[in-house]
């Protein structure tokens, strides 16, 4: 089994909701997901960031369907780390 | 998330806490100064059944709540719709699924449920006493004066709120709004008492 440990992510969303919420979204996703949110440009209407999300096991569609949910969009993954491990039994 | 919890996050992300508030002060307003104008004018004018003035505020009460609900409803679907075409732009994706789209549908409705409701629940306030004085029950002030009291009291009240969010002292606030209601009270008596 390969897990995905963590990924570094290029987002764009509206000023709202703000990052502290966006950021507190993700992390609700899991149960051990460490969130890094950086902004890197503020636009009228949007926001860019780059979201570091770390975590045992990190279900990368349920926190691409938050971010979707809360009306930002992942232009790219910049970087991931996985590890596979054998499974039990 | 209850659905109030919902509710508050849409207004939030769409920045409409503010909307709604105003919403709620000036159409509360509005049905307060119409239930002061025709009961004042029952109260200068010809004496009429207790009945007639209940219908007449009652009619004006549910006009206020529809009027109220129908043109918030239009003019605000039509400016989230706006809001939401101008943010996908910027977003370059389609949002409809998303919770901005979610608040483009709702909040209208929200913002429709206030703006007519609050005419309607302070008019509905303000004929209480007339409603007890109707099914028999002894009031310490004849009934017409009893409601011109309970719409003087809820205008003051309002005034309050206002001062509450401005940060202005309430009191000052509320006299305001008083006198305001106490200036409407004289235009009407020069213009229709007897």
């Amino acid at each position: 089994m390969v897990s995905v440990k963590k990924v570094v992510l290029d987002v764009l969303k509206p000023h709202q909701p703000n990052a502290l919420e966006f950021s507190r979204a993700i992390a609700a996703v899991g149960d051990d997901y460490h969130v890094t949110l950086t902004v890197l440009e503020v636009d009228e209407s949007t926001e860019t960031l780059q979201v570091v999300v770390a975590g045992d096991a990190i279900d990368f569609e349920a926190v691409q369907n938050t971010i979707n949910d809360m009306g930002g969009s992942i232009h790219s993954i910049d970087e991931v780390e996985v590890q596979s491990e054998a499974d039990a039994g | 998330m209850n659905q109030l919890g919902k509710a508050r996050y849409l207004l939030h992300i769409t920045g409409t806490h503010g909307i709604v508030r105003r919403y709620f002060v000036v159409n509360g307003f509005d049905g307060a100064l119409t239930m002061l104008g025709l009961i004042t004018g029952f109260l200068f004018g010809t004496p009429a059944d207790l009945s007639v003035t209940i219908n007449a505020c009652l009619g004006a009460a549910i006009a206020l709540g529809v009027s109220g609900v129908s043109s918030a409803y239009v003019s605000e679907a039509a400016e989230r719709r706006l809001a939401l075409g101008e943010l996908e732009a910027a977003m370059a994706t389609d949002l409809l699924d998303s919770a901005h789209g979610e608040a483009a549908r709702r909040v209208p409705m929200l913002i429709a449920l206030v703006n007519g409701s609050a005419p309607l629940l302070i008019s509905l306030l303000i004929m209480l006493p007339l409603w007890l004085a109707h099914a028999g029950m002894p009031l310490p002030v004849a009934p017409l004066h009893a409601a011109i009291l309970m719409a003087l009291l809820l205008v003051f009240l309002l005034g309050v709120f206002l001062g509450r969010i401005s940060g202005i002292p309430w009191l000052r606030s509320g006299l305001q709004t008083l006198l305001i209601a106490l200036l409407t009270a004289v235009l009407i008596y020069l213009f229709t008492g007897q």
